[in-house]
């Protein structure tokens, strides 16, 4: 029996017919995880011991009381805290960090029956769209493994294109869920800001960050996203909205629907492979109803830079919480409280995360605070606009969600500027706030491109009817890596 | 223009709190150098009459019920301290 490549709904059916044990299920799960992953390395810790015997307790629950979700396996992303599970968010200095609550998703998941296998690899603290600034591993595009998977959830991605988990959570500040879904053929959806809880989540920039589902169908996110996403009174920032069942939006119909496209997401430094697909793409979604039109989001090209200057700041404060004093690594070099804090922060975080927090503190300094963060606020609020005037003529924005697929390991890791060139696209989403996901929509020499579906504020299920629609007429998500092949299914 | 130097970044390191040696400041001075000029773009923009975006949602504070809640458990609180004693966080010795 092939699990791997199976939805929800499909692993449902068998364990409600019997064919199949929740236990037989997770011992699948890392069966697959400790071959495939050698070669991908999606995961830092593994959760066995306490997955293998939630599974068997859950087991004896009737099978009329179990949910969508009930005992299907899930990897979440290395910033999102779990109890007694080492969370790290691939940086040396939280090495052997062992959280002491859940992260509000995680007690969600909990509630939704779904089995914690393992936290997966990312960017040091979600800075980074390659994986390659984690400290522990780079890991591996499962469709190229001379590639990267794309970041910082890149190990979320991973997993999921590499069949090693049907289900995985990732965290999304400038483009870190859609980047790397878009590189490994998979679907991740970014939601509103506001819409999941933010509470457990190790904070990178905290007016972007965004927890959200990644997974191999449409369908199997919109299930995910029902289970994570709602108000929470330990997060004051996430919005006391009503939570629609997200599955329900998924209706084939698009018919009517009024489609924008952006003409600066077609400019210079998006591959001729990219555009092409969109174009298909659209095509596609005027067969089935939908029509569109090119429009302007005038000031995108000032995204990247604005993006830069307001989550380095955020950043400069977050991080400033890592002391070595009462968690995480600390520094056997010290001959006063400075040396202390300067150097248990000089050893503890990578290259990456020092140059944000130096960019953000630059921008915060006195002297430089107006020309640089208080210029990007400005300017954040004319990127906002930009989407609120296109949302009052259509439904929903579409374009590439990248400039190209993904690219080979240690051939711009040296380069910030062209490595953060790579979320030109995703980062005017977050800036404003509004909901988006990529879906697998071509290849491009054996690469995966991704489609990306904007929609207007808390309107993921138009994003997703679209997504579905699209999904349904074209079939991209059926394609596998090689890396499957031969596997233990 | 702006030119990032050398002093500039050990000067930004020291107010991050990191250590850097002046090898690594000529370095991250090149990096930022680029970063920034990159920024100044946002100075074609006249942004005069525009209102800062600190948050993309309208949101006002939230107060909770002026009424006392159980916090973590002391012994669990302390799960991660390298090193404590009497319920209090043990450092190293930094002052002569």
């Amino acid at each position: 029996m092939k699990l791997a490549d199976k939805t929800a709904n499909e692993l449902q059916e068998l364990l409600h017919s019997k064919e199949l044990t929740i236990a037989d299920l997770t011992e699948a799960t890392f069966k697959r995880i400790k071959e495939l992953d050698p070669k991908v390395d999606a995961f830092l810790a593994l959760n066995e011991e306490q997955a293998t015997k939630q599974a068997a307790e859950m087991d004896q629950t009737d099978t009329g009381e179990r949910g969508p979700l009930f005992g299907l396996p899930i990897g979440v992303k290395d910033n999102i805290v779990t109890e007694g599970l080492e969370t790290t968010a691939s940086s040396l200095i939280l090495k052997g960090f062992n959280p002491i609550y859940n992260a509000t998703v995680v007690d969600k998941l909990r509630d939704a029956g779904m089995v914690i296998v393992g936290k997966l690899n990312m960017d040091e603290f979600a800075m980074g769209s390659s994986n390659e600034n984690s400290y522990y591993k780079n890991t591996k595009n499962p469709w190229n493994l001379e590639t990267v998977p794309g970041g910082s959830s890149g190990g979320s991605a991973a997993a999921v294109a590499a069949g090693e988990v049907p289900f995985t959570l990732g965290s999304d500040t400038g483009g870190s869920i859609r980047q790397p879904a878009a590189f490994c053929g998979v679907v991740g959806m970014k939601p509103t800001y506001g819409r999941v809880s933010r509470f457990g989540l190790i904070a990178y920039a905290s007016s972007f960050d965004q927890i959200g589902p990644i997974t191999r169908t449409v369908k199997d996110n919109a299930l995910l996203l029902n289970a994570i996403a709602g108000h929470d009174e330990k997060d004051s920032t996430s919005a006391n909205v009503e939570v629609p069942d997200f599955t329900a939006a998924l209706t084939g119909d698009i018919q009517g629907l009024r489609i924008g496209v952006p003409k600066e997401y077609f400019a210079e430094g998006v591959s001729e492979a990219s555009k092409q697909a969109v174009k298909d793409a659209l095509k596609v979604l005027e067969e089935k109803g939908a029509t569109w039109e090119e429009i302007s989001l005038p000031h995108s090209k000032y995204a990247l830079s604005t993006y830069y200057i307001l989550a380095s700041s955020e950043a400069s404060s977050n991080l400033s919480r890592f002391d070595g004093i009462r968690y995480g690594y600390r520094t056997e070099k010290a001959g006063s409280l400075l040396e202390f804090y300067m150097n248990t922060r000089s050893e503890g975080f990578g290259d990456e995360v020092k140059r944000r927090i130096m960019l953000g503190t630059y921008a915060l300094s006195s002297g430089y605070y107006d020309a640089y963060y208080k210029k990007a606020q400005k300017v954040r609020t004319l990127i906002k606009q930009d989407f609120d005037k296109a949302f009052e003529n259509f439904d929903v924005i579409i374009g590439p969600t990248t400039p190209t697929p993904a690219f080979k390991i240690g051939e711009i890791i040296d380069d910030p500027l062209t490595m953060y060139a790579n979320d030109i696209l995703t980062i005017p989403v977050n800036l404003a706030g509004v909901p988006a996901i990529s879906v697998p929509c071509g290849f491009d020499n054996g690469l995966p491109l991704g489609l990306q579906i904007i929609g207007n504020y808390f309107d993921e299920e138009t994003v997703y009817r679209v997504a579905d629609a699209f999904e349904q007429a074209t079939g991209f998500h059926k394609e596998t890596p090689q890396t499957w092949e031969g596997a233990a299914q | 223009m702006a030119k990032m130097t050398k002093e500039e970044v050990i000067e930004v390191a020291h107010l991050a709190r990191l250590a850097i040696t002046d090898e690594e400041a000529v370095h991250f001075a090149d990096q930022l150098e680029a970063i920034t000029n990159a920024m100044e773009l946002l100075n074609e923009l006249d942004t005069e009459n525009v209102e800062p975006t600190t948050h993309v949602l309208p949101l006002v504070n939230v107060m909770r019920e002026d009424k006392s809640i159980e916090g973590l458990p002391r012994e669990l609180v302390m799960k991660n301290v390298k090193e404590h004693e009497g319920g209090q966080v043990r450092v190293p010795t930094i002052l002569d």
